[in-house]
């Protein structure tokens, strides 16, 4: 405690570092992933392959991913660009599924019914379809989210700073309290924003709370 | 002028054909009843008027213009959909459920409100219920955001998909009684689908009896229909061959009549008959 304490201002830094190639990757994997599950159920046969294709990119093991990258990006081992592109692909992984499935989830006497009174496909899916699989593309997120900040720690390893540093820094010079710290601050790191997802999602979706028929 | 049918088929891409040389005209500001059971092509009739289906061959013409050649998106906004389970949307409230149309043929969001609360008013709907989500609604309540929200736009034409077919009886009685008040000041040119032959018989101007595929049995008034059906199918529809219709009228200890039906099922009381008091009323 007292190591943590003494190293606040250093923790608190590399929480922010954590937090700055996480998030942006989640962001990405959810606004690629949607598009993607969209075209994905349009075309049904290509459905299952899209869906398991993707769902395959997440036994890619994650540190030889970081090293090919930056060849196929043209960006250094230690560009965040690099990480965070890294990230996204994993995100993809867990997300494109998810959505796919919220998408096809909405009933499809709501989607007549929007359809019959007069939206447009384009109008439909963005007002209709797409928040009413809200609740279960959030569901997606949090878990793309979890799996987000636990993975950036494994970029430590190439030398790209987060809290993944204090493991790396812990084990090399012997620190076991950096090494606890690294593990309880990740983890809080993931508790803050999946509350910060549900609360956006009790925000933007009020009807839920309601009751829903 | 009115809506017509002129020769229609429906074949699905499966084969299935819910519908073959389909003909009717139903005259303008009067309402059409397609009466027939589940799978006889009624649903699928009344959605080749606004496009949610296309007829493989024939036409359907509103006021001599052939649906056809209409951009589906804009037809629909000008005709009024109700459906069966209400169909409202579950993530807007039961003011944006009503005001959709409104909005999407652009109205400014103010009076599309102003014009939803005084549907809420014409449908029997207490305004409280404004800020609410529809499952929050009873099933009644539900149908009659669903007809408001038919209603807001002020359309010529109403379609109707067995609207009130998931609700209790007294609930569906009540709804029926209002649809006929509403009619009444409004004058919709209405096609109401429905397989209850007493909701045929309440709400339409003219009953069209189907059978399978989207055959006619017979066209006719309420009237026309119960006192001379075309043939034994319609006769079965209307429960005369198991005596539903065929009604005996007894004198009652108090003055007045008690009325049964063949079966001696108790139907009601009346204070005096017509000229001939026989034995059928
Ligand atoms: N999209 C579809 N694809 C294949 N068959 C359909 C489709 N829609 C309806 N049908 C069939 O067409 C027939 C008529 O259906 P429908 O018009 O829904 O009848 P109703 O509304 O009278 O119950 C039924 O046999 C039904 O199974
Ligand atoms: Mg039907």
């Amino acid at each position: 405690m007292a190591w943590i304490l003494d190293h606040l201002p250093r923790i608190l830094e590399l929480s922010l570092a954590h937090l700055l190639l996480a998030a942006p990757a989640i962001a990405a994997a959810f606004l690629v992933a949607v598009p993607i599950a969209w075209a994905a159920n349009r075309v049904r046969p290509l459905r299952e392959i899209v869906v398991s294709g993707t769902g395959l990119l997440y036994a890619v093991p994650s540190l030889p991913l970081f090293i090919v990258l930056p060849i196929i990006l043209g960006t250094g081992v230690r560009d965040t660009l690099n990480v965070i592109v890294a990230l996204t692909i994993f995100g993809l992984a867990l997300m494109v599924r998810s959505a796919a499935d919220a998408l096809d989830s909405v009933d499809g006497g709501v989607r007549l019914a929007s359809t019959a009174v007069g939206y447009s496909a384009a109008l439909r899916f963005f007002t209709v379809e797409l928040p009413l699989a809200g609740p279960a593309l959030l569901a997606g997120l949090r878990v793309v989210s979890v799996s987000t900040i636990s993975l950036v720690s494994v970029s430590a390893v190439l030398g790209v700073q987060s809290l993944g540093s204090l493991f790396t820094d812990g084990f090399e010079r012997g620190i076991v309290p950096s090494i606890v710290a690294g593990i309880a601050f990740t983890a809080v790191l993931a508790l803050l924003l999946d509350l910060l997802l549900v609360a956006a999602g009790r925000l933007t979706m009020p009807w839920v709370k309601g009751g829903r028929r | 002028m009115g809506i017509e049918f002129q020769n229609v088929n429906k074949t699905y891409p499966d084969g299935t054909v819910a519908v073959d040389q389909f003909s009717l005209h139903v005259p303008s500001h009067t309402s059409t009843v397609l009466l027939g059971s589940s799978g006889c092509g009624k649903t699928t009739l009344l959605r080749m008027v606004n496009r949610m289906v296309d007829p493989s061959s024939g036409a359907v013409l509103i006021d001599d213009e052939d649906v056809a050649g209409v951009e589906p998106v804009a037809l629909r906004r000008r005709i009024g959909y109700v459906m069966q389970n209400s169909g409202l949307l579950p993530h807007r409230r039961v003011i944006d459920n009503i005001a959709t149309v409104s909005r999407l043929n652009g109205v400014a969001k103010a009076a599309a409100h102003r014009r939803a609360h005084e549907l809420m008013e014409t449908v029997g709907l207490d305004s409280a219920l404004a800020q609410r989500y529809p499952g929050q609604l009873s099933g009644g309540q539900q149908q009659r955001v669903g007809v408001a929200r038919g209603l807001a736009a002020d359309p010529n034409i109403l379609l109707m998909d067995e609207p009130f077919g998931a609700v209790d009886p007294l609930v569906r009685l009540e709804l029926q009684r209002e649809l006929t008040r509403i009619q009444s000041e409004l004058h919709k040119t209405i096609i109401f689908v429905t397989h209850d032959i007493d909701e045929a018989l309440t709400l339409g101007d003219q009953i069209v009896v189907l059978k399978k595929g989207g055959e006619v049995a017979q066209i006719g008034t309420p009237q026309q229909i119960v006192e001379s059906p075309a043939d034994d199918f319609v006769a079965q529809f209307l429960g005369l061959d198991s005596a539903r219709r065929t009604l005996s009228a007894a004198p009652r200890d108090d003055g007045g009549w008690f009325v049964s039906d063949a079966q001696g099922r108790p139907l009601g009381v009346v204070d005096s008959l017509p000229q001939h008091p026989g034995q059928n009323a």
